[in-house]
């Protein structure tokens, strides 16, 4: 949008900083295949950190591998002297509570900002509060106010339906839905929304709303975790704090999956990081229970198995074992 | 005046050159926002060099990413008043400095009448001198009109 000859937002956009019709004199030619492009561009490397990163999520990811790739064949096809529209990228998140759809808002900043298709990559992250004021003549200024922070970047709105609200009649809710359909629509380029909540209510969101229904181009699901795929963003998150599993506790962390899978109230992801936290805590207070002893790093950064047996999640039966 | 022939504003930065393009303008934009300035707009109709205060359309702008924000409020001052002039000041809030960074003028009436020498008598025959902008004679709100 702002390609002037000569000034630095040219070449600021990792794509550009390849070959561009008008620079493809002496050094590299314009690029003629998707491996001469990804090459050029850090698509690549962009999908293998999403890959390695983020567990689970295939929908997702199989939609950003999507976007990736029209974005390498964008650039071809603008060194064959095509047309080449953004496509619009606005998107509605909808999954069970603790699913990822926030880690994965936060991602997607950043990653359409590598693939080249938003300017600057930052998240303004707003509930209804942020957008809604309280009294006439509030709302307008308090949401473009919002949104004029947002631009060049992300907006992502979590919990989206409280916004309309059809039985209280002196709500401004509407007010700001109107104002945030027209900027969807004429400043597509400088703007992507996400949308996120739980699927029911959006559903019923999205029928009271059919004009933010037809803006939405990627209405993505965020299915709930497997077992397997919790153990492993327990491990990844043990990693991050710089604990692992003891001999036969990561067996025990499952089995503990297991059993907490089927109390009410999981909240997948979330879940396990209040159970790990749970468990350094036991850890925590085991080594405390031993005052002379020196503690090396290994006492310090590992997760026996009494400390994750001892949660009541084992206990069956009894109704106290209800956790979030 | 002999001294302006084209009789534009001269005020603020860039006002020797011909109008900036909503590109350049987007660029002096960015240029503020990388600075950290927060960006504001501006408008009046009345010129006279001595008036710094103008009417400011909105809230200044403070910690915004891009400039496509601050283009959205100058398209909508642009429509409200397209007769008068309108100018971004950005702002820099530094500790210690506080004071306007930058500022240039993004949009002008079609005709620019300019300004005229009065010359008052005072005791003796000591003259004194100011300017008079020629609209200054309308009322404010109908000046500059096509």
């Amino acid at each position: 949008m702002y390609n002037i000859p000569g000034s630095a937002t040219a070449s600021d956009t990792p794509l550009a900083a390849g070959t561009s019709p008008a620079e493809t004199g002496e050094g590299v030619r314009a690029a003629r295949t998707v491996a001469e492009v990804m090459a050029q561009s850090q698509a690549g490397g962009v999908l293998d950190e999403l890959d390695r990163e983020l567990v689970g999520l295939a929908p997702v990811k199989a939609r950003i591998r999507d976007i990736a790739a029209l974005l390498v064949i964008d650039r071809l096809r603008m060194n064959q002297g095509l047309q080449a529209q953004t496509p619009s990228l606005h998107m509605s998140f909808t999954g069970n509570p603790g699913t990822g759809k926030t880690t994965v808002a936060l991602r997607m900043a950043q990653i359409l900002h590598r693939l080249g298709y938003i300017r600057k990559g930052h998240l303004v992250a707003v509930t209804r509060d942020d957008l809604v004021g309280q009294y006439v003549g509030h709302t307008a200024p308090k949401t473009r106010e919002v949104l004029k922070k947002a631009m060049g970047g992300v907006l992502f709105i979590d919990e989206a339906y409280y916004l309309y609200r059809p039985d209280n009649e002196r709500d401004y809710g509407q007010e700001a839905i109107e104002i945030l359909l027209q900027v969807m629509e004429n400043n597509r380029d400088d703007l992507v929304v996400i949308l996120a909540g739980y699927g029911d209510r959006m559903e019923t969101f999205f029928q009271s709303n059919p004009g933010m229904r037809s803006r939405i181009a990627h209405h993505l699901e965020f299915p709930d975790f497997t077992a397997g795929e919790l153990l492993r963003i327990a491990e990844m998150m043990l990693e991050q704090q710089n604990y692992r599993f003891g001999p036969g506790a990561r067996e025990v962390f499952q089995d503990y999956l297991t059993h907490r899978i089927r109390q009410p109230q999981f909240a997948n992801a979330r879940s396990v990081r209040n159970a790990l936290d749970r468990a350094r805590l036991r850890q925590a207070s085991r080594l405390f229970a031993n005052p002379d002893k020196e503690l090396t790093v290994d006492d310090l950064s590992t997760i026996e198995s009494p400390d994750i047996r001892a949660s009541r999640v084992f206990d069956l039966g009894t109704a106290s074992a209800q956790k979030t | 005046m002999m001294t302006n022939p084209t009789g534009r504003l001269t005020q603020g930065q860039f006002s020797f050159l011909p109008d900036l393009t909503d590109a350049e303008i987007t660029l002096q934009i960015e240029y503020g926002l990388r600075q950290g300035y927060a960006w504001a707009v501006e408008y009046t109709d009345d010129p006279h060099p001595r008036n710094t205060y103008w009417e400011m359309f909105g809230m200044p702008m403070f910690d915004l990413a891009d400039a496509a924000g601050v283009m959205l409020e100058l398209k909508s001052c642009r429509s409200t008043f397209p007769q008068h002039y309108i100018r971004l000041v950005a702002f820099d809030s530094t500790r210690g400095v506080e004071t306007i960074a930058m500022s240039f003028i993004v949009n002008r009436p079609s005709v620019e009448p300019g300004f005229s020498l009065v010359r008052q008598e005072t005791n003796g025959r000591t003259i004194r001198y100011t300017i008079r902008g020629h609209e200054a004679d309308r009322p404010e709100g109908e000046r500059y009109r096509k």
